[in-house]
C-alpha cells in the first residue's frame, strides 16, 4: 500500500510453511513416524502387499474426502456420501453385468453421482435447506432405496475387463494414480483459479462473499456437483477392487470420509483447508487401521481410535484458531 | 377470516396434525388391522425409545445445537448394562443405575466440548458418535450378552393398566418435557439461547450451563431408552442404536422445530414422531419392506422442510 518501509522480519521460510500447511505437515509427520515404529515391531508391515492393501484399497476414501473437503470448506457436510458410492458401485456392477459396453458401466455412475449431487446442492442453495437436514433425508432415501431395489445381494461375474482398480502401470495400482493425480490437480485449482478461491470465499464468510459480487448459491450447487463427480470416481475404484460388490451401503463409509477432511486441516467451521491434507488423513487412517492388525490389537477398537482422534485434532483445530484471533 | 385464525391454521402444529389424522384415516381404510387398540398400543411400543431421546433432542434444537451421537450413546449403555451385570456381578438394579449415569457422563463430556472449546454441536457430537461406538464395539469385542431375568422384561414387554410399561414412562417424560420446555424460566432461556445465543449471554443468562445441562440430560435420556430397548428385545449387542439419531432428528425436525434454534415444541415432536411411525406401520401393513419406509421417511423430512420453508417465505413476505 504505501511505500515507507516498515522494518517488519519476515518469517523464516520453513515457519511460513508451517503457518500456511501446519496440519498437513503433522498429519505427514504421524504416517512417516508411524510407518518407523509399526515397521520396526513387524517388518511384514512394509511388506509389498501391505503397501498395495494400504494405499490402493483405501484410495477410493481418499477421492472421496477430496469432494467432502471442499463441500466442508463450502461451509456445509454431506452425511450421504457412503450410501451415494454404495448405490454406484452397485449401479456399475449391475450394469457391467448386464452386458453393457465396459465405458458405460464406468460413465454411469460418475455421471448418476453427479447429477443426484446436482439437485443436493439446488436445495440446499436455492430452497434454504440446511445442508444437515437435506444429506440425513438423502442417506435413508439412498440407502433404503438400495437395500429394497436388491436386497443387498452379491454381484458377481463382471466381464474381465471391468476391474479398473485392480490394473497396474509400472508396478503401482491404478487407484494410486487416481488419488494422486485428482489430489494435485484440485489443490492447485482450488489455490490458482477464480472459482476454486470463491469456494473459500464463500466458506470463510457467505454475506462478505456475495458482496464482493461472487454467488454463494451457484458456487454450493457446483461443489456439490463436483462432490458427486468424485464420489462417482470413489464408488469406481470401490467396485472395481475385488471380485464382487456386496450391493449395500459399506458401513460408516461417510464418517470415515468425513474424518479424513476434518483430521486433514479442513476447518469444521469451514473457508480453510487443502485436499493435499484429507488425502494424507485418508491414508494415515488406513495406516493406523493396518498397523492395529499387525500390533496385534483388536479390530474392535479401530473406530474408538478414529473417535478419538478426530476428537482431538478439532480440539487442536479450535485451540488453535482461538491462539490466532486473540491479541 | 382474522389474522389471528390465519396464523393458527397455518402453524406448523395444525398442518402437522391434519396430515397426521388424514394419514390415520387413509391408513384405517387400507387395513383393518391398522386401528386395533393392540396394534396401536404395540406400536407405542416401537416408537417409546426414539419418543424419549426426541424428547431431549427438541431441547438440544431449540438451542440451536444437534448431537448426533445418541444412537451411540445407546450402544454404549447398552453394552455396559451387560458387562456390569455379567462381568462384573453387580445386582441388576445398579447396573441399569450405573449405566444410565454413564449416558448422562456422556453427554456432558458432549456438553463441555461444545462449550468449553466452542467446537460446533455437528462435528463434536460427529466425533462422539465415533468415539462411544467404538468404545461399545471395543467393550463388547462383538459378544452379545444373554440371559437377563424375567423381572427385567417388564420394562420393556410388560404392560401397566394395559398399556406397555415404557408408554407410561415416554408419557410421564413427555408431560415433564412439555411443561419444562412450554412454561419454565428454563425453558425461556432454551429459546433465548437458540434464538441468539450472544444476546441470552448479555441478557445474564448462564447460556453454557444451560447447554451443558441440555446435553447431559440428552445423553441420560439416550441412556434410560438403552435400558428399555434391551429390556424390550432381550439381548444386549454393540450395535444397537444404530441410526437412531437419524429417526430422532427426523421426528423432531417434522415436529417443526427448527433447526437453526429458536423454534419448535414438544407437541410438535410428539405429533412428528406420532406420524413417522404411523408411516412406517402403515407402509409396513401394506406390504413395503422396512427399508422402503427409511426412504419415505427421508423424503418426508426432506419435504416437510421445504413445504415450511415455501410458507414461511410467504409469512415474511
Amino acid at each position: 500500500m504505501s511505500d515507507i518501509a516498515i522494518p517488519i522480519r519476515r518469517p523464516s521460510t520453513f515457519a511460513r510453511l508451517f503457518e500456511a500447511y501446519g496440519q498437513e505437515i503433522v498429519v505427514l509427520a504421524a504416517i512417516v513416524v508411524l510407518f518407523a515404529i509399526v515397521g520396526m515391531v513387524n517388518p511384514r508391515f512394509l511388506s509389498d502387499t501391505n503397501l498395495t492393501s494400504i494405499f490402493s484399497g483405501n484410495a477410493y476414501i481418499a477421492v472421496a474426502a477430496i469432494g467432502m473437503a471442499m463441500v466442508i470448506i463450502s461451509g456445509h457436510i454431506d452425511v450421504s456420501v457412503g450410501s451415494l458410492i454404495g448405490v454406484l458401485a452397485t449401479i456399475a456392477g449391475t450394469l457391467a453385468v448386464s452386458g453393457y459396453p465396459i465405458w458405460v458401466a464406468w460413465l454411469v455412475p460418475v455421471l448418476v453421482g453427479i447429477a443426484i449431487n446436482t439437485c443436493l446442492g439446488a436445495l440446499i442453495a436455492y430452497m434454504r435447506i440446511p445442508s444437515i437436514v437435506a444429506t440425513l433425508g438423502m442417506l435413508s432415501i439412498l440407502k433404503g432405496g438400495l437395500i429394497s431395489a436388491t436386497g443387498g445381494t452379491w454381484i458377481t461375474g463382471m466381464p474381465p475387463g471391468f476391474f479398473i482398480a485392480q490394473a497396474r502401470l509400472f508396478g503401482i495400482p491404478s487407484p494410486v494414480y487416481f488419488m494422486v493425480v485428482l489430489t494435485i490437480l484440485v489443490a492447485l485449482w482450488m489455490r490458482y483459479s477464480a472459482t476454486g478461491r470463491s469456494i473459500y470465499a464463500v466458506g470463510g464468510n457467505g454475506e462478505a462473499a456475495r458482496a464482493s459480487g461472487l454467488n454463494p448459491e451457484r458456487t454450493c450447487v457446483l461443489v456439490f456437483a463436483l462432490h458427486g463427480f468424485f464420489a462417482g470416481i470413489a464408488a469406481l475404484l470401490f467396485a472395481t477392487q475385488l471380485q464382487v460388490i456386496q450391493s449395500t451401503v459399506p458401513p460408516n463409509l461417510e464418517l470415515t470420509v468425513i474424518t479424513a477432511a476434518v483430521i486433514g486441516g479442513v476447518s469444521i467451521l469451514g473457508g480453510t483447508g487443502t485436499v493435499i491434507g484429507s488425502t494424507l488423513a485418508a491414508i494415515l487412517f488406513a495406516c493406523i487401521g493396518s498397523a492395529l492388525i499387525f500390533l496385534n490389537v483388536s479390530a474392535y477398537w479401530l473406530r474408538a481410535v478414529l473417535g478419538l482422534l478426530i476428537l482431538a485434532t478439532v480440539l487442536a483445530d479450535m485451540a488453535r484458531r482461538r491462539r490466532s484471533f486473540s491479541p | 377470516m382474522s389474522a389471528a385464525w390465519k396464523s393458527l391454521l397455518l402453524r406448523h402444529e395444525t398442518i402437522l396434525g391434519g396430515l397426521l389424522v388424514i394419514t390415520l384415516i387413509v391408513l384405517a381404510f387400507q387395513s383393518d388391522r391398522f386401528f386395533t387398540a393392540d396394534n396401536l398400543l404395540n406400536q407405542g411400543r416401537l416408537m417409546a425409545e426414539v419418543g424419549l431421546v426426541a424428547l431431549a433432542m427438541t431441547f438440544v434444537i431449540v438451542t440451536g445445537g444437534i448431537d448426533l451421537s445418541v444412537g451411540s450413546i445407546l450402544g454404549l449403555v447398552a453394552i455396559l448394562l451387560g458387562v456390569f451385570w455379567q462381568k462384573l456381578g453387580l445386582p441388576l438394579p445398579l447396573a441399569m443405575v450405573l449405566g444410565i449415569v454413564v449416558g448422562g457422563v456422556a453427554g456432558l463430556v458432549n456438553g463441555l466440548i461444545i462449550t468449553r472449546f466452542g467446537v460446533p454441536p455437528l462435528i463434536a457430537t460427529l466425533a462422539t458418535l465415533a468415539l462411544y461406538r467404538g468404545l461399545a464395539e471395543g467393550i463388547s469385542q462383538a459378544r452379545s450378552v444373554r440371559g437377563y431375568p424375567d423381572w427385567f422384561f417388564m420394562l420393556g414387554q410388560g404392560e401397566f393398566l394395559g398399556v406397555p410399561v415404557q408408554l407410561w414412562i415416554f408419557g410421564l417424560c413427555a408431560i415433564i418435557a412439555a411443561v419444562i420446555l412450554g412454561l419454565s424460566t428454563f425453558g425461556r432461556a432454551t429459546y433465548a439461547i437458540g434464538s441468539n445465543a450472544v444476546a441470552a449471554r448479555f441478557s445474564g443468562l448462564s447460556v453454557d450451563r444451560s447447554l451443558l445441562l441440555i446435553y447431559t440430560a440428552s445423553g441420560l435420556i439416550a441412556g434410560l431408552a438403552a435400558v428399555i430397548f434391551v429390556s424390550r428385545v432381550s439381548t444386549t449387542r454393540s450395535d444397537m442404536g444404530t441410526g437412531l439419531e437419524l429417526d430422532v432428528i427426523t421426528a423432531v425436525v417434522l415436529g417443526g422445530t427448527s433447526i437453526f434454534g429458536g423454534r419448535g415444541t414438544i407437541i410438535g415432536t410428539l405429533l412428528g414422531l406420532g406420524l413417522m411411525q404411523a408411516l412406517k406401520n402403515g407402509l409396513a401393513l401394506a406390504g413395503v419392506k422396512g427399508d422402503g419406509t427409511i426412504v419415505v421417511i427421508g423424503a418426508v423430512l426432506i419435504g416437510t422442510i421445504l413445504i415450511s420453508n415455501i410458507f414461511r417465505k410467504d409469512a415474511d413476505g
